[in-house]
């Protein structure tokens, strides 16, 4: 009890130094709980993703389609318990700030394979019933403040032309790890359209959503779809969800990895800065602690109210850091909601946020410990007067 | 007369051939040449001798803070040059109390926690740390400023919390170095009767290095330094 007041008190002798160093960390330990809260929001598709869902895509690439007609065959494989399918449609809503993801998907069979969308089955039903209806999550609702029964147009790129809809449900979440920005409609409209305008393009699918028995038989699963479709006009690549979603990410692994490279450096600045400081207040308190010395305590005392120092130090810093980080995440995620529906500070974050204030705080106490504790009494009292 | 005055004093200190230097770049500056005199139980010692002499560095020596280049210090029987450093410190916080020149209080602890701080690295309780503070701080005549800070005191009333604190743990010697260097007269004169009543009325042995003819007075025996040699000695 003694030594953490002594610890505190020389932690706070120069209150302007130790407050704009609390200052420095904090700001760090929000940068570093920012960015990486926005590497966690890229994997937030991954980690939603389940493990007994599995995506099968033509397998030279994602934008190549694949035909309606597998939909069947792979009904029929052994440990395949639900097939949905959809389209990427890429439309705008009045202007391309207004980003948000779209697609066509089949209604009746969606909303089964992914139960972790809740909607209402009044509002389920109205959506199946009719063929221009969308569904929207509530936080795409309230963005645009579409109520039930709007009509909203979407302007085409993929799929060009106006394509009227009307809001028939609006899902919801059902935890903070699922996206609620999402625009569904229905498959069906937006085959019969292409029929109409390009038959070619017609009766093709984007990618189907397949949902398996057994998380355990997934990979086997997925190995008798593709084996289905080897050597037919349109080749499959079957995978689980997780891995799917894993390969989007990895087209921009670039931009991931300078962030995550940007969120260590942060921490190796302050770290210099936090350093700069513990050895700025040894070399002024290098008197006091030969007196300690010089009274018979150990270097391990000496240790003790260095490190306990720095640590006190990075740690409120941090304390202050995390509980600004998520009033800042919320504010980044809503200004940011069109590139990361999901934005959510993780539990992962604030340990990597405590681990990192801790790292600082030990690494900047080591220097000016061995300096105090090396220094011979004689030398270190000459200091004083 | 008493019967202890025909009693020749045990010596408590004895100093054996040491030598001591230091380096300075590629030089080697003798500072203690083959020194060698005993210290009486009970003595009051000034060490006296112009800056460079070797006076501080004989000082720290038998207080066990510096070590010798060769030679032996015995303090109390015990030969403190071949204890490690760990058991020196343990050695120091139970023998020997220190009073420094710029009395060398820790500024944010209180003068009660100041003279607390040695009785820490004691097995005494709360209680029984505090029933030793408030004695020796009464001693020094300053239980009224136990919640005192440094910067609240007087050059004077600091030196006096610091001779609280080397005395609280009853050591076998006591050390100071310029004790009065930093005080004007009159708190000098008070430092030096406390001083003087430490040594008669509890019998401390002290150890003291002093510039000052007027402090040097105060002491039973004084030794005179010059370049790493006693050169004189008055009594």
């Amino acid at each position: 009890m003694y030594i953490l007041k002594l610890i505190f008190k020389n932690a706070f002798r120069h209150k302007l130094r130790t407050w704009l160093t609390i200052l420095g960390i904090t700001i760090a330990i929000l940068a570093f709980g920012l960015l990486r809260t926005v590497i966690s929001a890229w994997y937030a598709g991954v980690e939603a993703s389940s493990a007994s869902r599995l995506v099968t895509r033509n397998s030279i690439s994602i934008i190549f389609t694949l035909p309606l007609s597998y939909k069947e065959r792979i009904r029929q494989i052994d440990g395949v318990n639900i097939v949905s399918w959809g389209n990427w449609f890429g439309g705008i809503y009045i202007d391309e700030k207004n980003f948000f993801a779209n697609f066509a998907v089949d209604p009746k069979t969606y909303f089964e394979l992914y139960p972790e969308l809740i909607i209402s089955p009044d509002q389920k039903a109205a959506f199946i019933r009719d063929r221009k209806g969308f569904v929207a999550g509530r936080k795409l609702a309230e963005r645009f403040g579409w109520k039930l029964g709007d009509s909203v147009t979407l302007r085409g790129t993929i799929f060009a032309g106006q394509w009227d809809f009307v809001m028939r449900g609006i899902y919801k979440g059902r935890d903070n790890t699922v996206d609620e920005t999402t625009f569904f409609f229905q498959w069906d409209y937006l085959n019969e359209k292409m029929k109409k305008i390009s038959p070619a393009r017609a009766d093709q699918i984007g990618f189907y959503m397949i949902g398996v028995t057994k998380p355990e038989i997934a990979a086997d699963v997925a190995v008798n779809i593709d084996k289905t479709f080897k050597n037919s006009v349109a080749e499959t690549l079957t995978e689980t969800e997780k891995a799917f979603q894993l390969g989007w990410i990895a087209m921009s692994q670039a931009i991931v990895t300078a962030i995550q490279l940007v969120s260590f450096v942060v921490i190796i600045i302050i770290m210099a800065v936090m350093a700069n400081t513990m050895a700025m207040t040894a070399r002024e308190r290098i008197g006091e602690y030969s007196i300690f010395k010089t009274l018979g305590f150990g270097g391990r005392y000496i240790a003790v109210l260095i490190f306990g120092e720095s640590l006190i130090i990075s740690m409120i810093g941090c304390a202050f850091g995390i509980a600004f980080t998520f009033p800042a995440a919320k504010s980044f995620g809503n200004a940011l909601s069109n590139f990361f529906p999901i934005f959510n500070v993780a539990l992962e974050t604030i340990y990597m946020d405590i681990a990192a204030a801790l790292l600082v705080g030990t690494v900047a106490g080591i220097f000016p410990t061995v300096r105090s504790i090396s220094i011979r009494i004689a030398d270190g009292l000459r200091r004083i007067g | 007369m008493s019967e202890n005055a025909l009693v020749e004093p045990r010596s408590i200190v004895l100093i054996r051939n040491v030598n001591k230097s230091y380096r300075r770049g590629s030089q080697t500056i003798p500072v203690l040449e083959n020194v060698s005199f005993d210290i009486a139980e009970g003595e009051f010692l000034a060490l006296m001798g112009p800056s460079g002499s070797g006076k501080s560095t004989l000082l720290n020596l038998l207080a066990g803070i510096d070590s010798v280049d060769s030679g032996s210090i015995a303090v109390g029987g015990l030969d403190i040059t071949t204890l490690s450093e760990m058991d020196l410190a343990r050695w120091r916080a139970v023998n020997v109390g220190f009073i420094f020149q710029f009395y060398n209080l820790i500024p944010v602890l209180t003068a009660y926690g100041n003279v607390e701080l040695p009785l820490l690295l004691t097995k005494l309780s709360k209680k029984e740390r505090r029933e030793h503070v408030d004695l020796a701080l009464s001693m020094v005549g300053l239980s009224d400023r136990m919640d005192h800070y440094p910067n609240q005191l007087s050059g004077g009333q600091q030196q006096r919390v610091a001779i609280a604190r080397a005395v609280v743990t009853d050591p076998t010697i006591l050390v100071a170095d310029e004790p009065t260097g930093d005080l004007d007269r009159i708190s000098a004169a008070e430092i030096l009767d406390l001083m003087g009543r430490l040594n008669k009325d509890l019998g401390k042995t002290i150890i003291m290095v002093t510039h000052d003819a007027r402090a040097a007075a105060k002491a039973h025996l004084i030794k005179q330094l010059d370049k790493g040699v006693f050169i004189d000695v008055h009594s």
